[in-house]
């Protein structure tokens, strides 16, 4: 599927700039994409390294495992093949909380350090997704969102009588996405069990 | 309660940073290496995740540059238009699991032409806010650990974007229509 995204996107993108007769925009927007994406990986050397040195201390103070502890029931629920007091289960909650919270700058780093205590749990192939991590990037790109933060900077600068008067309508539409999310995993996990398949 | 979750997302990091240390001391934790030891990998992770950014990126760009997306919005604007959904924030949706950058800027556009307090920008606020960079965030954490069998996770999250766009014109439509 994603073979088919990243072709279809190309092939489709290059037709279209030949169709136009600006076939020239097509070389500009690839280096471009390549350099914003260097960029990006970049910047995140930072906070990534930031984060992973908080985790690591809130790991050996038994910080983690304590908030593993708390939602325990629900994980264990969401993620059945990861046992109760792997590190992965903190970093899990760690994500959801400063997703929730709109903290993007902290859930990313958490995010990513889930996905390598995923990782070290994957008994399959290195290079395909367990369980675990699509019911993660389920949950990760449509979670609840309390505070949309950027939108709401952005409403207070155009004048917005109410800038923060989305943020009921936010909790609504996300609370909605976050249950077809679980659902709809359940339902993939179903058709696609079996390891290994892709 | 707004200003009370705003509010603690303001304290949330401050007082994690400062009961994280406090709590490590206390067990007898050596703060200050075991930050080190954790922070190593860092720059690993971040660098492992260049070559499936660039190629996601790029294939992104490509296709927006070039206009396809402005041919593919326009096939799509018949149906939606059906379904009450403006017509003008469908680059905005179609935009929205590709780049969050061109996103926010698509969204930035339609406040400041419709207005913040309007319902094509009340829409677009609420659109904005509800969902994520999913190509982006699915590349960005499957490269980190040099996964690129995806199996369903797109589906999931594609179905979950979509819901909640749905949700997001159902429920700006019945509160300011």
């Amino acid at each position: 599927m994603v073979n088919l995204i990243w072709l279809g996107m190309i092939v489709f993108g290059i037709l279209t700039a030949a169709a136009n007769g600006n076939i020239e925009v097509v070389t500009r927007a690839a280096l471009e994409g390549a350099n914003n994406a260097v960029k990006t990986s970049l910047s995140l050397i930072a906070i990534i390294t930031f984060w992973l040195g908080v985790m690591k201390l809130a790991e050996e103070a038994g910080i983690v495992s304590f908030l593993a502890g708390l939602v325990a029931p629900l994980l264990r629920l969401l993620f059945p093949s990861i046992p109760r007091d792997h590190p992965a289960m903190g970093a899990i909650i760690m994500n959801i909380s400063a997703n929730i919270l709109g903290l993007g700058n902290a859930a990313t780093p958490m995010g990513l350090i889930a996905m390598q205590e995923m990782q070290k749990l994957n008994r399959g192939d290195q290079r395909t997704a367990t369980e675990a991590m699509c019911t993660f990037l389920a949950l990760n790109t449509a979670c609840i969102t309390l505070i949309p933060t950027t939108i709401i900077g952005i409403r207070m600068l155009h004048g917005s009588a109410d800038p923060t008067e989305v943020v009921g309508t936010t909790i609504f539409a996300t609370a909605c996405g976050m249950t077809v999310a679980v659902v709809a995993d359940r339902v993939f996990r179903a058709i696609y069990s079996g390891p290994g398949r892709s | 309660m707004y200003s009370f979750i705003a509010e603690l997302s303001r304290w949330a990091i401050p007082a994690l940073l400062l009961m994280v240390p406090l709590v490590a001391m206390a067990r007898g934790v050596k703060v200050f290496e075991v930050f080190v030891e954790g922070a190593e990998k860092g720059f690993s992770t971040a660098i492992k995740t260049i070559p499936y950014l660039v190629a996601m990126m790029v294939s992104i760009n490509i296709f927006r540059a070039s206009g396809a997306m402005e041919v593919l919005v326009s096939a799509l604007s018949p149906a939606l238009g059906l379904f009450g959904f403006p017509a003008e924030l469908l680059p905005h949706a179609v935009m929205r699991p590709l780049s969050g950058g061109a996103a926010l800027g698509i969204a930035t556009d339609i406040i400041a032409a419709h207005g913040p307090d309007s319902l094509t920008g009340r829409l677009v606020s609420t659109m904005q806010g509800t969902s994520d960079t999913t190509f982006y965030v699915l590349t960005l954490y499957f490269g980190s650990v040099g996964v690129f069998r995806y199996r369903y996770a797109i589906y999931s999250g594609l179905a979950a974007d979509l819901t909640t766009l749905i949700a997001s014109v159902y429920i700006v439509n019945k509160l300011y229509a």
